[in-house]
């Protein structure tokens, strides 16, 4: 596995050099090696992985692959996948086995390409550090002692330790990117709508998406192929014509119009991220690309309006975990209400009950028009300020977090400082617009460095050609932590 | 004092869709427990709703019907609460901008028009049922039912006794049967009131606190509800006492209303817009398209048959009592020529032979046009209203047609008037005492010989007939 990139297996796969099964059984062992001490993965089941690597390799025989057929992917256990354990981090659901296929999944099978297991995740996609799933904590492949940025951090993670050549992550504030920038891998959130969110358990409806975490902008490409579509089974799902998001990514950058929102490299951001990104810039300038400074001025209130409405949202969709029809319900109790209380008290952690109070709090009589009617009129100024800005730019740049990777328990007693890593990521999702990471460095202790896009509605074949141009500049993303290989 | 009752009511129509609101599953009653009950309806992890258009458009016939507002752009909303029979946690409802806003009703009572204005009617899913009684010391939970459509329809408090309230409520029963949105079945629950009754000083401009009486039905438990509250709130407040905002349950065996929970214990339902579904947007195409398919409403059709069958405004209400009874009395009246005669045989010896059997009119086993041809057989002469009922009855009991009846049965009026006038003679002969006091200027006396010679023809003799030759012999 020198070379793990998805077009590569793909080609190896096809030209016979390799099969399914044997490219799944080499992954698999990497996972029992490896998982042990990164925890990215929540369930590996061998058996079903190499079932579904033998299907691929019938088709494979068949001639009737796809282009991705028999390369195996990570699924985050948000996605409900038929048969197997699907958990979303929680002991609320540590014994649920989904009997039906998200619609990504269904996708990803139809493309015959096998999973190699569920990977870890904080609990409900709650958390940017990967500290809160009941699963236990995740741990940054570029240092064990580190976190791998969250919620999405057992994608990111098995991805940086090439325990999957790819997996799959969702974005509600940042989930996607922040770990993928933590893990210094490539992550895209799309457009809101774009991929279905049937099958994938909700955290806050109107935020998430699903998308793809690989090392590269072209893996990203190939996978985001696979992943979008118009499901009717999802009402928010957007009704568009195909699109080949490979399309763009061998184009020049000459003319691209690189917009720097002036709030995105103010205080609060670390130096070290800082300078790599302003080094990004630099190179994409080198490649024809021009800078021009724009201004995101409600962005500084995307944190406080996104802890109204994702809370909010949340609190409803998590109401369903109540103890009555599947997953955990506490042992003892004396009636319903009491049922209900102690099932939630003992099945949900820590974060999540926060969540989900704020949530109750602001939908409460009396708070309503105060917090949630108020957070969706600035939801929407945060929205027309992208709209202005993109009059000026093609792609808007900054760094994806405010720092790289923190120790482990480092920020888990300060909720506040938690969420402020996902200051720059907030302002994508409140508006539904694409956003990707990428490495672009690495610290002064070793850990990777992030760099964002935000991309206008439906760009994400010119951001992926922003990308692809960048990495075949650079080698950031195809640098592994050493200590694993 | 005196008092006067205030009474709003809200009603659940179930909507009459083959699949639920949100989900694929069937609507049907009474299938198995669960067995119903997709993954969306039982509300797995991940499960999103998808609306069904079929509801709306129940919705938009609703709304025209009553000439109410349609809301181009309406939302659903979330309705947090916890309970066993609600997967979710919540209700996906309308609050702040239903599908449908305004209209009114007309109802009839002791013969005087009331227009009931609408508030609102918004649509919404079900929730399931939980079953106590079979389970020792558990509930059992059945969703077949969760998800199922309904169109909440909300009255401004403009009853003011039960009787109106109960006229207000057949009158809308009536219509979203009519219409076709609703089944009406009440047992099923097809058809579900909850009244909002609270009373006042007569004169007073402010509504006094009121009680929601939920859950009702059948007609005759809101009349008895109502009346029970009433009396209840008025003896209270002349009692002294106050009358504290809550919810109340009827109980049907005792007569009387019990308190469910106060205002105090009310749930804080936490609405919010569902960011699952989209809001719904009618164009006009659509409207038109759903207006298309409308049929002629009661209140149009009373018009009409006043007109064309010179029927009575009082017939003509209880002629549309449902679209089933207006047609077939149509029919029978397209049949025989004579809208009055079909009336009063639809409403009279149909109606009682229906009532006494208990069947509806869909299962007559009279046909329309068998009617039409009977009343055109009195018109013709043919038979008298007394041989029509005896057909009548061979029609009911499935003898046969009309006129085969009045053959095998030899039930054809007397029509030669030779014959007629033997059976005269011979009962002047009979009965010269009666004759004599008639020509002494009884006029009792001419009934009693008309009978005596409608017994002697076995009641086949025409009444009008033996009127006249009766006059011409004893003139003579």
């Amino acid at each position: 596995m020198s070379e793990p990139s998805l077009a590569s297996l793909a080609a190896q796969l096809a030209s016979k050099q390799i099969s399914s099964r044997e490219l799944a059984r080499a992954y698999l062992d990497r996972i029992a090696a490896l998982n042990p001490s990164i925890n990215a993965f929540i369930t590996v089941d061998p058996e079903k992985t190499l079932a579904e690597a033998a299907a691929a390799d019938s088709l494979l025989a068949a001639g009737q692959a796809g282009p991705l057929t028999g390369v195996p992917i990570a699924h985050k256990d948000i996605f409900c996948t038929d048969g197997w354990l699907t958990t979303c981090g929680s002991k609320m659901l540590h014994n649920f086995v989904a009997p039906y296929d998200a619609h990504l999944i269904q996708r990803f099978k139809a493309a015959g390409m096998p999973s190699l297991g569920k990977t870890n995740m904080d609990e409900f996609a709650m958390g940017s550090s990967n500290e809160t799933s009941y699963f236990g904590a995740v741990k940054n492949p570029w240092n064990t002692a580190y976190v791998p940025g969250g919620s999405s951090g057992g994608a990111a993670a098995c991805v940086a330790a090439r325990m999957a050549p790819a997996a799959t992550g969702t974005d509600t504030g940042g989930s996607i990117r922040q770990p993928a920038a933590l893990c210094g891998i490539t992550g895209l959130k799309p457009t809101y709508g774009l991929v279905s969110r049937y099958g994938m358990i909700a955290f806050a409806s109107s935020l998430d998406q699903a998308g793809p975490m690989a090392p590269s902008a072209e893996d990203c490409a190939l996978l985001l192929n696979v992943m979008t579509g118009f499901d009717p089974k999802d009402s928010t799902s957007l009704e568009r014509d195909k699109e080949d998001y490979t399309r763009d990514l061998d184009k020049p950058l000459t003319g691209l119009r690189v917009g720097l929102p002036k709030e995105f490299f103010a205080e609060g951001l670390n130096s070290e991220v800082a300078m790599a990104v302003e080094t990004a810039v630099t190179e994409l300038k080198k490649l024809g690309a021009t800078t021009v400074e724009i201004s995101l001025s409600n962005s500084q209130l995307a944190i406080p309006v996104y802890y109204v409405l994702a809370p909010a949202e949340a609190s409803s969709n998590l109401s369903r975990f109540d103890g009555v029809r599947y997953g955990y319900r506490a042992p003892e109790y004396s009636d319903l209400n009491d049922m209900y209380a102690k099932t939630r008290a003992q099945g949900f952690g820590a974060e999540v009950k926060r969540r989900i109070m704020i949530g109750a709090y602001v939908l409460s009589h009396g708070y309503y028009d105060a917090y949630y009617l108020q957070a969706q009129k600035i939801r929407r100024l945060i929205a027309n300020d992208f709209d202005a800005a993109f009059q000026a730019c093609d792609v808007i740049l900054g760094p994806t977090a405010p720092g790289t990777a923190f120790k482990l328990g480092e920020k888990s007693d300060d909720p506040v400082e938690m969420y402020l890593n996902d200051l720059y990521t907030i302002p994508a999702n409140l508006a539904g617009l694409p956003g990707m990471s990428l490495p672009c460095g690495f610290d002064s202790r070793g850990l990777p460095i992030g760099l964002q896009l935000v991309g206008n509605y439906f760009s994400e074949a010119k951001m992926l050609n922003v990308a692809h141009q960048y990495q075949l500049a650079t080698d950031w993303h195809s640098r592994q932590p050493e200590g694993l290989k | 004092m005196k008092w006067e009752t205030v009474i709003g009511l809200e009603v659940h129509t179930q909507l009459a869709t083959r699949s639920k609101i949100f989900s694929g599953s069937s609507t049907a009653f009474g299938a198995a427990p669960n067995t119903q009950a997709s993954a969306v309806d039982i509300a797995l992890p991940g499960v999103l709703p998808v609306l069904n258009r079929g509801a709306v458009e129940c919705a938009i016939k609703f709304g025209l019907a009553i000439g109410a507002t349609l809301n181009r752009i309406n939302v659903f909303d979330r309705k947090n609460y916890f309970y066993p029979d609600l997967p979710k946690g919540y209700q996906i409802s309308q609050l702040a901008k239903p599908i449908v806003e305004g209209g009114a009703l007309t109802i009839v009572v002791d013969g005087v028009e009331k227009t009931i204005h609408l508030t609102r009617a918004h649509m919404e899913e079900d929730a399931g049922k939980s079953l106590h009684e079979d389970f020792h010391g558990m509930t059992g939970i059945d969703l077949n039912r969760a998800g199922t459509p309904l169109l909440e329809i909300v009255s401004e408090p403009e009853m003011r006794s039960s009787t109106e309230a109960v006229a207000y409520a057949r009158a809308l029963h009536t219509l979203v049967t009519w219409i076709g949105i609703c089944d009406g079945n009440m047992q099923e629950g097809s058809f579900r009131i909850d009244a909002n009754v609270s009373v006042r000083p007569v004169g007073q401009a402010e509504f006094g606190t009121r009680r929601e009486i939920k859950n009702l039905n059948s007609f005759k438990f809101l009349q008895q509800a109502i009346d029970y509250e009433v009396r209840w709130q008025i003896e209270t407040l002349e009692d002294g006492g106050r009358i504290k905002q809550a919810t109340v349950l009827f109980d049907p065996d005792t007569g009387e209303t019990r308190m469910m929970r106060s205002k105090e214990e009310a749930h804080d339902y936490r609405y919010f817009p569902d960011p699952d579904l989209l809001p719904v947007k009618l164009d006009e195409d659509w409207i038109e398209r759903v207006r298309a398919t409308l049929p002629e409403l009661p209140a149009a059709m009373q018009a009409r048959f006043q007109a064309e069958y010179g029927v009575s405004p009082y017939d003509a209400a209880v002629l549309t009592g449902s679209r089933a009874l207006a047609n077939y009395f149509e029919a029978v009246a397209k049949a025989c020529g004579q809208g009055k005669l079909a009336a009063n045989w639809v409403m009279g010896e149909l109606s009682a032979a229906l009532n006494k059997a208990e069947l509806d009119i869909t299962a007559s086993p009279v046909s329309a046009a068998q009617l039409g041809t009977l009343i055109a057989r009195i018109q013709d002469g043919t038979l008298s209203g007394k041989l029509a009922k005896q057909v009548f009855e061979g029609l009911w009991e499935g003898a046969g047609e009309v006129d085969a009846i009045i053959e095998t049965r030899g039930l054809k009026q007397m029509s030669d008037s030779g014959e007629l006038e033997k059976i005269i003679e011979e009962v002047l002969a009979a009965n010269q005492k009666s004759v004599e006091e008639f020509r002494a200027g009884k006029e009792k006396a001419f009934n009693a010989l008309v009978g005596q010679v409608m017994k002697a023809s076995r009641g086949k003799a025409n009444p009008a007939q033996v009127n006249e030759l009766l006059k011409s012999k004893l003139a003579g």
